[in-house]
């Protein structure tokens, strides 16, 4: 770069990063292209197909990238930040009463042809906020006040999704525990809650006397980890034994209640989902058909693939919402292991290059934010692949660059540099 | 390069994660075959079972409604290969251009059609498709899959059961989850009101097939395909042959002919004519403008829609009203003079007879005065207020008898006739400013009273039963269905059971007196049969009188109680009680004695309608 100040381009952006969202939004091209290709073999640039739409997205992408990275002044996300999380809260509520219901969720705003979903963008709002109020000088996660704060930032949002019927966007938040642990929140909290997963679907899945044992075991590994990492006398042993007793009462709670919570608090087809995923119903043609399709069509690719547009599975429409949220069938089918297992490669360096970054920055709402990125991203990864392999319930979220859609697509690009911008300027004065 | 701590140690949670996925997924991909199948790229289709629909049975287990196999042709566009469009056509029975119009059809659509399956012709008998499948190796991409259609063994009970057909956009709208495109859903009648039992559910053989849309074989050996469960079958209380010996005695007839078992409240025969025959049922689609269009509305039930004026039939109720409320002796006498005159220069005409009469001979020669007495009696009774109470109560009364609101039946779409209420007067007149004169057609049955015919045959079962019914019904129990209890509760009138012969002794004579004797239902006597039975003449605004007739038989321990409601026909004993005797008299004794033949002849033969 000519222009004075800083340095060039070439040494102050993080190529790494660019290149690798370059490499998945290409993956996710040509993936969407053999997903309906068989159906329709034309043109990957046809207009009337998806794939071709899928081009004119990209195509848009890269250019609100340049703008982020180009027109935008980097300071101003942080100054923004507050008017841009409750204006999509706003948005977010309104979406409920202005919007048609799609199977039961009331999430998507239409004008026209464009359909936008708000739940997409409150990622980016509530993390560029997250990053403000945790940045600020004074801010410190074992106060009380501030770790309200913080949880109502992230519950908010959070909960007007669950309000929205799109229970499975709302977990996604649930990534920002990882942030708020890397900002000091006790590790407790995510040994906690992790705890609980496993217990809930121990419950679910086996008896009370199996979920007994394996609360004991629970307990008993939490209590050799308290007395061998607390030193006698302490707080943090007394909070420990504390932590452990309460552990053990809604423990016990936890599973005389889970079948009734379950029973009663989950919507129907929610509840379908989590028993065919925990293999207590059989049912081939309903709840389970999406999975048993998608995993027929993953391990019919064996070690090599089938090769590129040669997928019988993804392409004869075996597989709802093949270009969408089950994108990663195709890689599987197509592509085999090898293909699968560069996708998530490319994803964990993406991943670990963005927490890097930000661990480097010296500004904290730098850092924070790539967190939020990086959790954000693993939360979709997780969730998305998870469920076309039977490890995780069906649950509607796309894989954040390969799946078919203009709005999942800007939205995560837009996320993507947001911090890249972040991360160039300060590499462009320090 | 160092990194946070905590970072760290969530870094290594994302590698512990991402290892998690590439484990299984090596699992699912390399080491589990359960997934591939094999390496010939198969892939799983559903093949559907449809379950054939339940049976309708009638009281004595005949079949009213079975099915019969007929097949569809299916064609799956994307593996038709090259084939002889003329020995296709001939093979199936179509001409050669609607072949060629659909191959058209599914190439201009071949993106929106994909690799689906569509149906290509439908209802084929069961001869025409085994020549399809002698020569099916040369029609790639066509198969036949196994339907049931309805059939109906007997000419019965057309509008009452209802027709069976292919479900629409708009029904699917309705009802997205429980029915596909391609199923078939009762739309009307007895095939609607049943739908959840007669549907069954389906089932499926899940099949494999290669990458060029060849079927391979099972998947995993057919171990998680589903049955289909068939539907439960329906037994009805109709009989059979009493229902088309109606029918045909309703031919050319605008009206409806009901029949009950007094003693359980079940339906033996209900016609509603003109009606629609069955063969008309199985192929609704192509019949069903015409049946819209016909004035005679065909597709109207009226045994349980039309809301009639019940006319003299009404008497009855009056009659008996007035002797729970201690108003009327059977021994009082009141005089008519060819009428009953409730105000100046206003006269309720009455027909020719001897005066006066008492109540067995008013019900006897059907005396509109004599009814006019009663009901002023009635309502001018001193133990009320004033007319607006005593009529409420007089309401009240004719209320239990089943009138002015919906039975309950679960004959479908049941409507309730109407039975006016003080209130409504007092809008008309202003409050308190009407009387008896003003309401004297109700004497009679006339005026602001309707009654569908079902009400009017339940009152024929309350006097067969002396004062009580049960809820008239057309599905009996059976294995798998069981009908609901309110069927089998008793209803009291208010009127109590001591009441009744007084009206019945009058009912008897009016025809069995003789002839000569006034009176008014002579054509309907069966020796031996001791049918009991009054006639009505209900005057229609659109064109001659309705013809009406309730009866029941025996006398004793009835087994049998009929209306006879046949519009334009003239007075009640013209045509209703012939029709309605005639129907007693099959059911009772299996035949119509010689003398009666000619009777049966003419009944048969006119029409009033086209």
């Amino acid at each position: 770069m000519k222009s004075g100040v800083g340095r060039s381009l070439g040494q102050s952006l993080d190529w790494k990063l660019v290149v690798i969202y370059l490499l998945l939004v290409l993956i996710g091209w040509l993936n969407i292209y053999a997903s309906v290709y068989s159906s329709d073999p034309s043109s990957i640039f046809d207009w009337s197909v998806r794939s071709g739409k899928q081009f004119v997205w990209i195509l848009t992408a890269f250019g609100l990238a340049l703008l982020v990275l180009f027109a935008i002044n980097p300071r101003l996300w942080e100054v923004l930040s507050p008017y841009g999380y409750l204006l999509v809260l706003v948005l977010l509520v309104a979406v409920i009463f202005l919007s048609r219901d799609v199977k039961g969720s009331h999430s998507w705003f239409e004008f026209g042809p464009i359909k936008f979903q708000p739940a997409e963008i409150s990622k980016i709002t509530t993390s560029l906020l997250l990053a403000a109020v945790l940045s600020r000088p004074g801010f410190h996660m074992n106060v009380r006040k501030d770790f309200l704060m913080a949880a109502a930032i992230i519950a908010l949002p959070m909960l007007v999704i669950v309000g929205e019927s799109e229970t499975g966007s709302a977990l996604v938040y649930v990534g920002f525990l990882f942030v708020l642990y890397r900002e000091g929140l006790s590790g407790w909290f995510l040994g906690v809650i992790g705890a609980a997963i496993i217990l809930f679907i121990v419950t679910l899945k086996t008896s009370p006397l199996v979920s007994g044992l394996v609360l004991a075991a629970l307990l008993l590994a939490g209590l050799i980890y308290v007395l061998r990492r607390t030193r006698r006398y302490s707080r943090d042993r007394r909070f420990g034994l504390r932590l452990l007793l309460a552990g053990a009462i809604l423990g016990g709670l936890f599973i005389v209640s889970t079948g009734f919570a379950f029973d009663h608090l989950l919507a129907e087809h929610q509840r379908l989902r989590i028993e065919v995923l925990l293999g207590i119903r059989e049912d081939p043609a309903g709840v389970g058909y999406n999975v048993r399709q998608s995993m027929i069509a993953i391990g019919s690719g064996g070690f090599w693939g089938k090769g590129f547009l040669q997928g019988t599975q993804t392409t004869f429409g075996f597989v709802p919402e093949q270009s969408t949220d089950f994108i990663f069938c195709t890689v599987g089918e197509e592509w085999g292991f090898v293909g699968c297992l560069l996708v998530i490669l490319l994803y964990v360096l993406l991943i670990r290059r963005i927490i890097y970054d930000a661990e480097e920055s010296r500004e904290a709402f730098t850092r924070i934010y790539g967190l939020c990125l990086a959790s954000c991203l693993f939360m979709h990864l997780f969730i998305n692949i998870g469920m076309t392999i039977g490890l995780m319930p069906v649950i509607g979220i796309p894989l954040p660059f390969l799946s078919y859609g203009g709005s999942s697509l800007w939205a995560f690009t837009l996320m993507l540099f947001i911090f890249v911008a972040l991360h160039r300027q300060e590499n462009k004065y320090f | 390069m160092e990194i946070n701590r905590r970072s760290g140690k969530l870094l290594l949670g994302l590698w512990v994660v991402a290892a998690i996925l590439v484990v299984k997924l090596f699992y699912i991909q390399i080491i589990d075959s359960r997934y591939k199948q094999d390496a010939s790229n198969n892939s799983m289709i559903y093949d559907v079972i449809y379950p054939p629909r339940g049976i309708i049975y009638d009281r004595n287990g005949e079949i009213l409604v079975g099915n019969k196999v007929c097949y569809d042709i299916l064609v799956t566009p994307r593996e038709v290969g090259p084939f002889d469009t003329l020995s296709l056509a001939a093979v199936l029975g179509v001409e050669p251009d609607f072949i060629r119009e659909r191959m058209a059809y599914y190439r201009t659509y071949r993106r929106k059609i994909g690799f689906q399956t569509l149906p290509f012709v439908k209802q084929l008998p069961a001869e025409t498709y085994n020549k399809f499948a002698e020569l099916r190796y040369a029609f790639p991409g066509f198969r036949g899959q196994v339907r049931t259609i309805r059939e109906y063994p007997f000419n019965a009970g057309g509008n009452l059961l209802g027709y069976v057909s292919e479900v629409d956009a708009a029904f699917l709208k309705k009802h997205p989850d429980e029915y596909r495109s391609g199923d078939y859903a009762g739309r009307t009648g007895l095939e609607a009101a049943r739908e959840e039992e007669l549907r069954g559910s389906k089932g499926y053989h899940i099949l494999l097939r290669d990458n060029r849309g060849r079927i391979q074989s099972r998947y995993k050996g057919g171990e998680e395909d589903r049955a289909a469960v068939p539907g439960h079958d329906i037994v009805t209380t109709i009989d059979a042959p009493l229902q088309q010996y109606g029918q045909r005695l309703m031919e050319g007839k605008r009206g409806s002919l009901i029949a009950i078992e007094p003693a359980t409240g079940e339906i033996l025969t209900m016609v509603s004519s003109p009606g629609i025959d069955v063969d008309v049922l199985t192929e609704i689609g192509k019949h069903y403008e015409a049946l819209v269009q016909d004035k005679n509305r065909p597709m109207f039930n009226r045994t349980v829609q039309a809301s009639y004026p019940p006319g003299s039939v009404f008497k009855l109720i009056n009659g008996l009203i007035g002797l729970q409320e201690g108003v009327l002796k059977p021994e009082y006498q009141y005089p008519c003079s060819k009428g009953y005159a409730y105000a100046k220069n206003h006269k309720l005409g009455c027909h020719n007879h001897r005066s006066p009469l008492n109540l067995e001979e008013a019900v006897m020669m059907s005396c509109n005065a004599y009814f006019c007495y009663v009901l002023k009696n009635l309502l001018e009774n001193p133990a009320y207020k004033n007319t607006g109470e005593a009529f409420d109560r007089w309401r009240d009364y004719v209320l239990s008898f089943g009138f002015g609101h919906p039975l309950g039946t679960d004959v479908p779409s049941e409507l309730g006739g109407n039975v006016p209420t003080s209130k409504f007067y007092d809008r008309h007149y202003g409050k308190g400013r009407w009387k008896f004169s003003n309401i004297v057609s109700l004497s009679i049955g006339q005026g602001e009273i309707g009654a569908t015919p079902l009400q009017i045959a339940n009152l024929a079962a309350i006097v067969a039963n002396r004062g009580f019914f049960y809820t008239p019904h057309i599905v009996k129990d059976s294995d798998g269905v069981r009908i609901d209890d309110k069927f089998r509760e008793r209803h009291y009138t208010l009127v109590d059971t001591t009441h009744f012969h007084k009206v019945i002794g009058g009912m008897w004579r009016a025809v069995n007196g003789g002839p000569g004797s006034g009176g008014t239902a002579t054509a309907a006597a069966v020796p031996g049969l001791d049918i009991c039975g009054k006639t009505g003449t209900a005057q229609n605004p659109h064109g001659a009188d309705n013809s009406v007739f309730i009866c029941f038989a025996p006398r004793e321990h009835p087994r049998i109680a009929v209306v006879g409601y046949v519009e334009n026909a003239g007075w009640g004993g013209s045509y209703a009680a012939p029709i309605a005797s005639l129907l007693v008299e099959r059911y009772l004794t299996g035949t119509i004695r010689e003398e009666r033949k000619p009777l049966e002849q003419r009944m048969m033969q006119t029409r009033f309608i086209p």
